[in-house]
């Protein structure tokens, strides 16, 4: 076996798969959020395997620094919505809550 | 043979942890589960010679977004436990679905002749420096800003809102007493 680009593909696609599945069974909102995150990662792995096997430059790579820093902002906001609705109506569950103010 | 090796484990850290994310019912299981898969991910950029998004995904994922997320399945526990009575009317579709996409890509990434060839390894600090300072100026500046927005939006979203108390102040504590 010789490691090449359609192997860190199909871990991507496993990660993708995986998170995909977690959004959408999950009714906890952390577990929502650990899914996107999931699809992030697999994002980012594509950007860095075409940017080393297809590309050749350096590209991709900044590409995932700018998606890393994205997810961080989006952890930080979701974080604070999902501790507000906690705050707020007493439950984290996705399928509960209908609005964010009471 | 040693790099397949070490490839394999790398991927099976990666995917075997994320199963446990997605299926564990306790959620903080779940968080440590997502701490597994965030190393293997770093140690797999690691293995595409991209040190400085893997040294960066340990930081920020692991160092920041983790802890964030730990945090908040502590601070949001419900003592009364996970209700275990639902049916599988949630997971029989989202795994259906899951699973043909999953289907679409596989067979996309074995028919297309990708082509191309591995870029040596080199460091790649100094170049991304250079581009962020150079030909990426504008979006890191926004990016930036937009990190800054959100951070600020992220502490007045949760902040303890004291000087709305008095305008509510019945209604918000009788709730509250009825939710006790």
């Amino acid at each position: 076996m010789n490691v090449g680009l359609p192997h860190f593909l199909t871990v991507a696609a496993v990660l993708f798969c995986l998170g995909l599945y977690a959004v959408m069974s999950r009714r906890n909102a952390v577990g929502i959020l650990m899914g996107v995150e999931l699809m992030l990662n697999a994002a980012n792995l594509n950007f860095v395997a075409f940017s080393r096997y297809v590309q050749h430059g350096i590209d991709g790579q900044i590409m995932a620094a700018f998606v890393i820093v994205l997810a961080a902002a989006e952890a930080a906001v979701a974080l604070a919505i999902v501790l507000a609705m906690f705050r707020n109506f007493g439950t984290v569950h996705a399928d509960t809550v209908q609005s964010l103010k009471r | 043979m040693t790099g397949d090796l070490i490839f394999i484990l790398l991927a099976l850290l990666t995917v075997v942890p994320a199963v446990w994310v997605v299926s564990s019912r306790n959620i903080v299981h779940a968080g440590f589960g997502l701490l597994f898969t965030l190393f293997g991910a770093a140690g797999l950029y690691a293995y595409m010679g991209a040190d400085f998004i893997a040294v960066t995904q340990l930081m920020v994922y692991i160092g920041g977004v983790l802890v964030l997320i730990l945090f908040t399945v502590m601070m949001t526990r419900v003592p009364s436990g996970g209700r275990r009575t639902h049916g599988l009317d949630r997971y029989v579709p989202a795994g259906v679905f899951a699973a043909l996409v999953f289907g679409v890509l596989y067979k996309t990434i074995t028919s297309v002749e990708w082509g191309g060839s591995e870029q040596p390894a080199m460091p790649t600090i100094a170049e991304i420096g250079t581009n962020f300072m150079t030909s990426y100026i504008f979006p890191f500046e926004y990016v930036s800003l937009v990190l800054l927005a959100a951070l600020i939006g992220a502490a007045i979203l949760i902040r303890e809102r004291r000087d709305e108390q008095p305008a509510d102040g019945e209604n918000g504590t009788a709730e509250r007493e009825v939710q006790q």
